[in-house]
This record gives C-alpha cells, sequence and structure tokens, in this order.
C-alpha cells in the first residue's frame, strides 16, 4: 500500500535512514498498523506513504539478561515473551502475553509496537509498569534510557522523537521471594481489547509484603500504577490493608462502546483486590 | 523478490509492502487463503510463516521473504493435513466455508505439536479464527478426532436421516470452492464505492475532470440507465443506487469510482468534489415527533409500516400481571465474507457473479436499475461466505451491473469490512413495551405487545419485520387474548432488514421475561409454567389459526425436563457456598413460522435422466452454508429410490435453474424440500412406467445403466420429474387474523451460566437445546443450524452491539470466539409435518430464537437482575443488580 518500503538491515542503518527521514513510519509486527491502514481506507483517507521495516534487524530480537537487568529486545513478540524462561516476576507479563490477541497475534506483535502504539488499552504496559521497565530510545544522536512510565505521554503520545526507535525494555533483575500475576477483563473470551486489566508483582519476606508494585490499565489515557496502596501495603501481611477506592482515585477510565467510566473504576478495585489476595496465597508460586 | 510457497520458490514482482494475504490470491492464485477484514481480526487469512499461525494480511511481504509459507492448497498432500480435512468434512466443521481454510491452517499448527489436543488446546488454538456459521463445536470436534482420520473412516451414505458429509463439503475444505472475491474476468475494471461519512446529510458533486485525468469515472446517480433504486417490496424501491444530493445514513453510496485498481485505490476521498451539508440525525425519537423531517415523501410520518394482532377468546380471570420495557441495538450479520463479485456486459445481456441468497430477486432489482427484461439478466452466485439474511438484499450487484453495461466492460468489486459493516443491513434495534397476565393456576390470560423497529435509512425487510413480528409476540403458548403492534421507523440509521428471525429474537426476549415473572408470582417452575401454557397439536393460535400437527414444544420440555433438574440442582448446590460467583439456569422457548407470512412463495426443482444415465438435480437454491444442496438431494434421492452420489448437481443459477424462492425464513428445507421430493416421485413414476414396474421397485444406477430390480433398462429419452410446492397460507386481515404460514418449528432451550456478581461478568458453562425439526433429514447438518444459531443467540445476549461509526470493524464490534460457545447437547424431536418432506420443517432461524431469552432468564435466576436490554454488557449487569 505504501509507496516507499525502506528494509535496513543493521540498526546504524535504520537510524540514519530515520534521520534522513523523520515522517518514516517505523513498522515492526504491523499488527496496529495495517489494521488502522484498513479503517482508513475503507473511509478513503490518507495512508502512510513511506515505511521503515525494522523486520529485518537483528538488533531487535532476543531477551537476555546482563549483571544488572533483563534486556528485551523491542521485536521481542508475544508468543517469545509467553515462551521464554524468564524468572518469577515475570509471571505478569506471561500472562499478559497469553492473553493479547490470539495465537497469531501474538506470533507477530512485538512488544516495542505495543509500547510505541500506545494504546490506553495495551496490555505490555501495565505488566511492565509494575516491573519498573524502562525503554532504550536510539537515534544518530545516541541512545538514552527512559522509565516507561515517563516515555508514555498520553493515548497514543509518547516520548519517542521522529528519529528516534525503540530498541530496548530493561528491567531490573530482583531476587527474593517474588510473586506477579495479571488481570485481564473482556466481553468475549479470545481476541478482546480489555475494559480493566491489572497487573501487580509483589516481594514477601518473612510472611510481609515487603515491596508491591500494582499498575491498572484501560482506566486512563496512560496505564498508572497506585502509589498509595504499594504505600500501605509495604510491610503488611496479606489480607491486612484493605484496598480502597480512595487508592484508585487518581484513575480517569472513560465512557466508551466497551464500558462506563463508572463500571472501569469500579472493575479496577475488584481486581485489584483479587489479584492481590491470590498473590498472597502460596499456590500462586506454582501457577 | 522470491517466497517460499508450500515448499516451492516463487519469483513474485510486487511492493514489499504489499500484505501477504493479497500476494497470495492476486499474484499467485492462490485463493485458498481467505481475506475477511484486512486487519487481524478474522483470522481467515491464517497461514502458516516457518510453522506458526499468522494473518497473512498482516505480514508485508517483505518480512514473508525467506520464510517457509504455508496456506490450505497444501494439506492435502500432507498425511496430516488430509486427516484433517477429511475430519473437517466428516463432521460437519465447515458450512460457509469462508473461515474454514484459516481453521484449518491454525489447527495444523496445534496438531503439528500435539496430534491428540485437548478440547482447551484446540479450542485457544482457533481462538484467533472467527466462525459465524458453526458455533465451533463441530470444528473443535474434528480437530480432536483429526488423528483417527489417517486411513480415512468412510462417511455415512444415504437419503433422509442419515449423516451425510455435505455434497459441496470437498471445495470448501480444499480451499477449492469459488467465493465472491475468488475469481474476476480478465481485464476486468476495479469498482470502489464511495459512501457519506455522515448519517444525514446534502450534498453536491462538482467537476470530476481531474479523476478522468487518472483514468478513473466517478459514476453518479446520472450514470444508472433505468431507475435508479432498488428494495425487497415490489411498491417501495426506496433505496437508490447511488444517491442524489441526499443521503440518509453513514454508509450511503454516492457514487463509484471505476478504473484500474491501483488508480481507483489511491484516491483519497478528500480529494473528491463534494461539498457536503450535514444535517440532524433523526432516531427513532425524532421521527416520531411532530415537524420531524420526512424520510421519504411516501411515509410523511415516517413510520414505514405497522403490523397488527388482535384476538380475544374466552379466558380464565387475571390474577397476575408482568410489564416491561426491553431494548435491543443493532446487531451486524458480521459473515466472515464481504460483499464481493463481478459483472461481464455479454451483448445486450449481463451477466452477474456475486454473492447473494436470493439469486432471482437480483435479477429483478438488476434489470429494474439498467432498464432491461429479466431475461436478460443472468446472476450466478458465488459460494456465498455466510449471510444470515444480510444477503438477501442486493449489494455489489446494481452497481457492478452499472458500471459493466454502460462501459462494456467487465467490472469487479469487493468490499472491505469496514464498508461492508458500514453499508449493510442489519437486525432491527427494537423498543418494546409488553405486558402479560396469568390465571391464579398459571394460565396464559393476555400479552400485550407494543413494539418500535428502528428501520433505517431504507425499507428493506422492514415490513415483513413488522408484519412477522405481532403473529409471533406472544410466543409459542396459547393465549386468549392477545393484542400487538409492530412499527417499522424510518431514521437516518443504517438499513434494517433480514437477520436470522425477522425481529422475532427480539420479541422472545420480551416475552420470554414477562412469563419468567409470571411464574415466579404463581410460585410456579419455570419450565412448568411454560408446559402448562405450551401450544400442542388440535391448538388455536392467536391468528386463529388450527395447528393440526406437527406441534412439538410439549416435547421438548419433556425432553429438558431431567436436564432442568440437574442444572437447577448443581446450580443450588453451588450456590449454597457464599461467593462472588452465582450460579443460575434460565430456559426460554419459541415457535417459528417456516416461509413468509400470509404470502405464496413457492419453489420449483427439476430432475432429468438422460439416456445416457445422467441423472441431473436442478435446484435454485442458494446453499448459503445451512447445507440445503445436501438436504435436498437427500431428500431426492430417497423419493426416487436413488443414492445422492448418483446425482449431478446443477445449482443455483438463474438460467440453468427454476426459482426456488429466496434462502431466507427457513424455508429451503420445507419448501423446495418438498419440490424436490414432488420433483422426485414424478421423475420415480416416469421410470416405472418404462417397465411399468410396480411402486416398491427397486432402481439403481451405476455406469451410466439404469436397473429395475436388477434388469437393465434403456432410457429412450431425458425423462422429467418437476415438483412445485408453494406452502399453503391465507393472508393475514387488519386484526392479524390468517393462517400465516404453513408449519411452524418449534424449540425450548436451557442456559446454565455464573455469573461474577461483582464484575457483571457471565459465563456460561451449558446450553441444552432441544428443538421439533419435523424430521432431521441430515442431523448433523440440523446440529450444525443449532450450533450456529446459539452462537450467534449467545451474541446478541452478551456482546454484540453495532454503533454507526464506532463498531465498523470485527476488533470492536465483537461476535463469539471459539472460547465463548459453551458445550451444548441437543435433543431432536421430531414431530412429523405431513405437508413436509418426510416430515422436515426448517431449523435454520428457530436455533436463534430462544438463546437470548434463555441466558437473560438464566441471569435473573443467579442474581434476581432483570436485563431490559441487550446486549448484557458487563456494565449493564452490575447496574441491573442495584
Ligand atoms: C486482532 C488483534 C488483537 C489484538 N489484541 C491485543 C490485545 O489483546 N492487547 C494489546 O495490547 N494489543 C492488542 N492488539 C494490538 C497489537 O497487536 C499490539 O499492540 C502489538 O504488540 C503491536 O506490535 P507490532 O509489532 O505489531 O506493532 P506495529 O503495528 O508494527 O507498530 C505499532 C506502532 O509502533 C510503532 N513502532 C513499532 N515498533 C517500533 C520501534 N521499535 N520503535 C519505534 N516505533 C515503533 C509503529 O510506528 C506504530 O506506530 C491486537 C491487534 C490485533 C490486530
Ligand atoms: S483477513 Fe486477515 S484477519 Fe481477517
Ligand atoms: S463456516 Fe465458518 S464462517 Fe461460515
Amino acid at each position: 500500500m505504501s509507496t516507499i518500503w525502506l528494509q535496513p538491515k543493521t540498526l546504524p542503518e535504520a537510524l540514519a535512514m530515520l534521520a534522513a527521514d523523520p515522517a518514516l513510519t517505523p513498522f515492526a509486527g504491523g499488527t496496529d498498523l495495517y489494521p488502522a491502514q484498513a479503517a482508513r481506507f475503507a473511509w478513503g483517507e490518507a495512508l502512510p506513504e513511506a515505511i521503515l521495516d525494522l523486520g529485518a534487524l537483528p538488533e531487535f530480537w532476543g531477551i537476555a539478561a546482563d549483571a544488572t537487568q533483563w534486556r528485551i529486545g523491542a521485536g521481542a513478540t508475544w508468543a517469545q515473551l509467553r515462551d521464554a524462561a524468564l524468572p518469577a516476576e515475570f509471571d505478569v507479563l506471561r500472562a499478559a502475553s497469553c492473553q493479547v490477541g490470539g495465537a497469531q497475534i501474538q506470533n507477530r506483535g512485538t512488544i516495542g509496537g505495543n509500547l510505541c502504539n500506545a494504546s490506553p488499552a495495551a496490555d505490555g504496559v501495565p505488566p511492565l509498569l509494575a516491573l519498573d521497565a524502562a525503554v532504550e530510545l536510539a537515534s544518530l544522536r545516541g541512545t538514552r534510557t527512559l522509565p516507561l512510565g515517563k516515555f508514555l505521554l498520553g493515548n497514543r503520545q509518547t516520548e519517542r522523537a521522529p528519529d528516534e526507535l525503540l530498541t530496548a525494555v530493561l528491567v531490573p533483575h530482583r531476587a527474593g521471594d517474588l510473586r506477579s500475576g495479571f488481570e485481564k477483563l473482556g466481553a468475549r473470551h479470545y481476541l478482546v481489547i480489555s475494559i480493566v486489566m491489572v497487573a501487580a508483582m509483589v516481594r514477601m519476606e518473612a510472611g510481609r509484603i515487603a515491596e508491591a508494585a500494582i499498575a491498572v490499565g484501560a482506566c486512563s489515557a496512560v496505564a498508572q500504577r497506585l502509589p498509595a496502596l504499594e504505600a500501605a501495603l509495604r510491610g503488611s501481611r496479606p489480607g491486612e490493608v484493605a484496598v480502597t477506592p480512595g487508592q484508585l482515585d487518581h484513575l480517569a477510565p472513560i465512557d466508551d462502546a466497551r464500558a462506563t467510566g463508572a463500571y472501569r473504576r469500579e472493575a479496577a478495585l475488584v481486581l485489584v483486590r483479587r489479584l492481590l489476595a491470590r498473590l498472597a496465597l502460596p499456590e500462586a508460586l506454582v501457577a | 523478490m522470491i517466497l517460499t510457497v508450500n515448499g516451492a520458490d516463487t519469483r513474485c514482482d510486487v511492493a514489499p509492502g504489499a500484505r501477504l494475504s493479497a500476494v497470495l490470491r492476486d499474484t499467485l492464485c492462490l485463493t485458498g487463503t481467505k481475506v475477511g477484514c484486512d486487519a487481524g481480526d478474522c483470522g481467515a487469512c491464517t497461514v502458516l510463516l516457518d510453522g506458526a499461525q499468522v494473518c497473512a494480511c498482516l505480514v508485508p511481504a517483505a518480512q514473508a521473504e525467506g520464510h517457509a509459507i504455508r496456506t490450505v492448497e497444501s494439506l492435502a498432500a500432507d498425511p496430516l493435513g488430509a486427516a484433517l480435512q477429511a475430519a473437517f468434512l466428516h463432521h460437519g466443521a465447515a458450512q460457509c466455508g469462508i473461515c474454514t481454510p484459516g481453521m484449518l491452517m491454525a489447527a495444523m499448527a496445534l496438531l503439528a505439536r500435539d496430534t491428540t489436543p485437548s478440547e482447551a488446546a484446540a479450542r485457544a488454538a482457533i481462538g484467533g479464527v472467527l466462525c459465524r456459521c458453526t458455533g465451533y463445536t463441530k470444528i473443535v470436534d474434528a480437530i480432536r478426532d483429526a488423528h483417527r482420520f489417517h486411513n480415512a473412516p468412510p462417511s455415512e451414505e444415504g437419503g433422509v436421516g442419515a449423516r451425510l458429509p455435505r455434497l459441496d463439503g470437498v471445495a470448501k475444505i480444499a480451499g477449492l470452492d469459488r467465493f465472491g472475491a475468488d475469481e474476476a474476468p480478465p481485464g476486468a475494471l476495479w469498482l470502489r464505492p464511495v459512501r457519506s461519512p455522515h448519517a444525514h446529510a446534502r450534498f453536491e458533486l462538482g467537476d470530476t475532470a481531474a479523476l478522468a485525468a487518472r483514468g478513473i469515472r466517478l459514476l453518479t446517480a446520472r450514470d444508472v440507465p433505468g431507475a435508479n433504486s432498488f428494495g425487497i417490496y415490489p411498491d417501495i424501491k426506496d433505496q437508490p443506487v447511488f444517491c442524489d444530493g441526499y443521503v440518509r445514513y453513514r454508509g450511503d453510496c454516492i457514487g463509484a469510482l471505476l478504473g484500474p485498481r491501483a488508480a481507483v485505490e489511491a484516491v483519497r476521498f478528500a480529494e473528491l468534489p463534494i461539498a457536503w451539508t450535514p444535517l440532524p440525525p433523526v432516531d427513532m425519537a425524532a421521527a416520531r415527533l411532530p415537524g420531524a423531517p420526512v424520510l421519504h415523501l411516501f411515509r410523511p410520518d415516517n413510520v414505514l409500516s405497522t403490523g397488527r394482532l388482535a384476538c380475544a377468546r374466552d379466558a380464565p380471570e387475571e390474577a397476575h400481571v408482568a410489564e416491561g420495557l426491553f431494548e435491543t441495538g443493532f446487531v451486524e450479520h458480521a459473515y466472515i465474507e464481504p460483499e464481493a463479485g463481478h459483472a461481464e456486459r455479454i451483448g445486450d445481456t449481463i451477466s452477474v457473479f456475486a454473492c447473494t441468497q436470493a439469486p432471482y430477486m437480483d435479477r429483478e432489482e438488476v434489470a429494474r436499475v439498467l432498464g432491461i427484461a429479466q431475461d436478460e439478466v443472468r446472476i450466478i452466485p458465488s459460494a456465498c461466505g455466510g449471510g444470515f439474511g444480510g444477503k438477501l438484499d442486493v449489494s455489489i450487484q446494481p452497481m457492478i451491473a452499472v458500471a459493466a453495461w454502460i462501459t462494456g466492460k467487465p467490472v469487479r468489486a469487493v468490499w472491505t469490512r469496514g464498508e461492508s459493516m458500514a453499508s449493510s443491513t442489519k437486525r432491527h434495534p427494537a423498543r418494546i413495551r409488553a405486558r402479560a397476565a396469568c390465571a391464579a393456576d398459571g394460565r396464559l390470560v393476555r400479552f400485550e405487545f407494543e413494539g418500535d423497529f428502528d428501520t433505517g435509512a431504507y425499507a428493506s425487510w422492514g415490513p415483513t419485520v413488522a408484519g412477522r413480528v405481532p403473529v409471533h409476540a406472544c410466543g409459542p403458548y396459547r393465549v386468549p387474548h392477545v393484542s400487538a403492534v409492530a412499527r417499522a421507523i424510518y431514521t437516518t440509521n443504517p438499513p434494517s432488514g433480514a437477520f436470522r428471525g425477522f425481529g422475532v429474537p427480539q420479541a422472545a426476549i420480551a416475552q420470554e421475561a414477562l412469563y419468567d415473572a409470571l411464574a415466579d408470582r404463581c410460585g410456579m417452575d419455570r419450565l412448568e409454567f411454560r408446559a402448562l401454557n405450551a401450544l400442542r397439536a388440535g391448538d388455536t393460535t392467536a391468528t386463529g389459526q388450527t395447528i393440526a400437527h406437527s406441534a412439538g414444544l410439549p416435547a421438548c420440555l419433556d425432553a429438558l425436563r431431567p436436564h432442568w433438574a440437574a442444572l437447577r440442582a448443581e446450580a443450588a448446590a453451588f450456590n449454597a457456598t457464599p461467593g462472588p460467583i452465582r450460579r443460575g439456569t434460565g430456559i426460554a422457548c419459541m415457535w417459528y413460522g417456516i416461509g413468509n407470512t400470509g404470502m405464496s412463495n413457492p419453489s420449483t426443482m427439476r430432475i432429468t435422466l438422460a439416456p445416457d444415465g445422467t441423472l441431473t438435480f436442478f435446484n435454485g437454491a442458494v446453499d448459503i452454508g445451512q447445507g440445503s444442496t445436501t438436504v435436498l438431494t437427500q431428500i431426492a434421492a430417497e423419493a426416487l429410490g436413488l443414492p445422492p452420489a448418483a446425482f449431478t448437481l446443477v445449482l443455483g443459477d438463474t438460467t440453468l435453474t427454476a426459482d426456488a424462492g429466496k434462502t431466507s425464513a427457513s424455508r429451503q428445507t420445507f419448501v423446495s424440500g418438498r419440490a424436490a421430493q414432488d420433483a422426485a416421485i414424478a421423475l420415480r413414476a416416469a421410470i416405472l412406467r418404462l417397465t411399468n414396474a410396480g411402486e416398491g421397485a427397486r432402481l439403481s444406477l451405476e455406469d451410466g445403466v439404469l436397473r429395475i430390480d436388477g434388469a437393465p433398462v434403456p432410457i429412450p429419452e431425458t425423462l422429467e420429474g418437476v415438483g412445485r410446492f408453494d406452502p399453503p397460507t391465507v393472508p393475514l386481515d387488519a386484526e392479524g387474523q390468517g393462517i400465516p404460514y404453513a408449519t411452524y418449528g418449534f424449540a425450548a432451550q436451557i442456559a446454565s451460566l455464573d455469573v461474577d456478581t461483582q464484575l457483571g461478568t457471565v459465563t456460561l458453562r451449558r446450553i441444552v437445546a432441544a428443538h421439533d425439526v419435523g424430521r432431521a433429514v441430515n442431523p448433523t447438518l440440523v446440529e450444525g443450524q443449532i450450533h450456529g444459531g446459539i452462537a450467534q443467540g449467545i451474541g446478541l445476549a452478551l456482546m454484540e452491539e453495532y454503533l454507526p461509526g464506532r463498531t465498523e470493524n470485527l476488533h470492536d464490534y465483537l461476535i463469539p470466539t471459539a472460547g465463548d460457545v459453551p458445550p451444548i447437547d441437543i435433543i431432536l424431536i421430531e414431530e412429523p409435518e405431513p405437508l413436509g418432506p418426510f416430515g422436515a420443517k426448517g431449523i435454520g432461524e428457530p436455533a436463534l430464537v430462544p438463546t437470548a431469552p434463555a441466558i437473560l432468564s438464566a441471569i435473573h435466576d443467579a442474581t434476581g437482575a432483570r436485563l431490559h436490554r441487550v446486549p448484557a454488557l458487563p456494565h449493564r449487569v452490575l447496574e441491573a443488580m442495584r
């Protein structure tokens, strides 16, 4: 469909192309781009003219650990995230990956595309927020790292400069008794955009919650952590601290075809409570 | 670039960003891979890329290069693939077949790892492929059973009652069936409609010279040689082919770009010289206000049509009353095949190849629009990738015919999903006020019904809905006092047309909810309340018709009773432990008149036996996946006394076959089936006359040799049997009295489900469906219809809501996936209909009607909340609980 299609073979080559023409649209798995094109085409609207195909960049693939962190290539697909041998704190991302689209989307859609597309309902965002992930952005000008929460600015808006590519997602190593999980609520079983989703990671120490990270998606333009709840949970025993609506006050859910804002707020509270209850159970470790 | 497709390296001259689906279909002519959305939502395009299932519509050719691509065309040569295909055929896993290639490829990815997958694994593997026909059950069965088909066990043969695999099934599982988008004459011009983005507007077209310079022509109202209008009713041709300065819905067609495909597809509508003046949209409430804009001059009050029924007979005294307001929204047919086809002018005749449910009606419309005689129009139905009522109206036919007629060049069109959804007809949204009353002992006394149906911008089947609803409004029960009014109201919404049930599913939601309430009020079990009031043979309906035979509702309820008791007991046991999940059991009944309402709807079938022994069945009924090709052949075979395999089939082509009427109103098995039976009886008589053989003589036909009781008999000349059947009806009078249908299908279904009372989500556990089908000519196909109808009922109840401009794709418009259809138990009741072929009636629509009310009944049972609006989205369920 598009008139210009560039397929660089290395990252430097890609960055040079992008520097030369920042209007190029990066293309990873195409699972967001092609559907958006189909919708525009049906109504005779303009389509992206020039594409930078990231499919042949070796730097994009692979999931690896160094001394301080995990490095997930931007081109990692949901299927790779689903099947990779990652430690327990990644259960949250694994669970999200299993529920994105159907098998076809999981085989093609990438984590980098999910973050750059910056949909409020992107299933990759809450898990990565809960894991304190950062994103690595590269351009000819250099490489920078941003916490994910700083990278995402709003509905379909990110900090990415037009000449930058997202090259990797970085997740710090953690140790201890880690448990994590994901709850997705939609109106059908497979292939469904989330009405609400909740991601949580907790570190237990001597029967107490030493650290909790909880994020809620599809209830605001960008998924949000719940700092007040996290603070309240720190040092508590599971079940000791009640999750209150006030801890979700900063969410700003909207009414749309899928649900009302009021419903989303309420469902988020229920899902947070349930997820925490589930993670506090020792069986969650085996699941 | 070089693509490795099915093991062979193939050089393709394509753009790097071309979708793999388009490359396979358009460049490599591998049309087995289907396209339903170009957006990853339907999975029809699923192929394997290095063994992993992917949507070919989301893979750019550049990223496919260097990887092994596998399509449905490769399956037959692979033992596992062939076994899977054989299992699909045997289980009836393909109905219309448009999803089948994608399903097969998704299943292959699974079977390559695990040849005996669990049910959960099989469902997950096809979770990304939508099927609108089958309800997935038989697909899952076929996948799990594929390992047994390595040396394909023979499938059943035979006539009526046999589980004969569908006769058109081999092409479907091979990906060789020709759907509307699968072929076109060489050099065909590409036609692309231009549609209104506004629900209601005036517009002016400017100068199109700039387009002409690019080799493109913009066809408009002025280019239509005949009448620029079409519509189902001969006296209400209210929909223009191309609007003339005024549009009545978002999606209304104002013209069409015609030219070479690439040029036409490159046009951005913003470049077109169209000046819009938007007008305020008109919904049902606005349409009825004094001074409302008049949408069609011949209906100054915007009321297209009103149907009424009133009857009052002796009745017991009223003791309990229930009433309510119920609302349903637009429902999209969501057939996986978007509208497509091609047209070609041949001298002074025109030939149109397109997906359709009603070739003879298409012929009338095309002739009228071109201003030529009907016999100058030939309609060749393509394989139809799902219809459900939505392909009863013409869509592309008039415009491609106009384009081919005036240019003299072949013309093709394939609509995008967005265009299909925006422009095609929908299920009528309904706003129903109803009131029901019963005596202290539970006997029904009264049912009052007033329903407004949003018929949208154009009439389409609106009058049919207004006519059918009052007859069915009180449900399949004895009700002495009935008053029912149904109005079809013009608005600036998408045209509402025919959709499996013609308004009856909406009415059933109201009626069954009120009967639940009455049962509760008299302290009766909900099933027993229905059994007490159920229509039975010998009863007289509210239209004054006495149903002499084949009224199997009591038998359906008897069959359900043990399931009802067991599921209720299970729910009670589960609910004894407190928790947020509450289990409920619901029930609903339905009836459905087969064929047109109080109107003639004949079918003619013809069978010939040529001197060389060729036995030909000329069958004009369009098989849109429901199985008429197979079922009618089984009926003919049974009546003739030869096996189905002996027949050569000539199918629905207006030049070669007689008018069988449209594939709608669940009528083909009953009406065309009876015609086929009569044709076969006539031919059999002609054959027996050759030797003056007795009635019971045994026929055989092998290698062109006809034998009667074992003795070869020469065939002197072509023998023929013709059958015509028009179900006997009496038109309804002003009070709705008459004999609207010759026979009715009856059913009752139970739904068992869990409601999460904190989230409002509903999880279906089981559906038990008892259907009186008269006679199950092919039980596999009947089950397939019931599964598919139930899946659509689930969608209506729980997730489907078309909002113009907001849910115009299969991403935001949700239809059930393989994970949303629970186990279904089917109980077939066979109370023979004497008029029907071997006692058969219809099943297409009946399957859907009771599902949504049964689900709503179960939600009420679980939570005490009564939903007054569907779909029961989680937020609505929670709201209803408060
Ligand atoms: C049927 C279907 C179901 C889906 N279900 C879900 C779901 O359940 N949950 C969910 O979250 N999403 C879902 N999606 C959306 C989509 O699949 C995901 O967002 C996916 O992860 C996008 O990745 P991609 O590689 O395909 O992105 P692309 O379409 O290639 O790109 C998406 C956007 O990101 C940009 N981009 C991509 N990579 C980079 C990069 N490295 N650097 C800079 N910019 C980049 C592109 O320019 C584009 O704007 C679904 C999509 C479909 C079609
Ligand atoms: S056509 Fe590819 S998913 Fe629908
Ligand atoms: S058989 Fe699946 S869509 Fe028709």
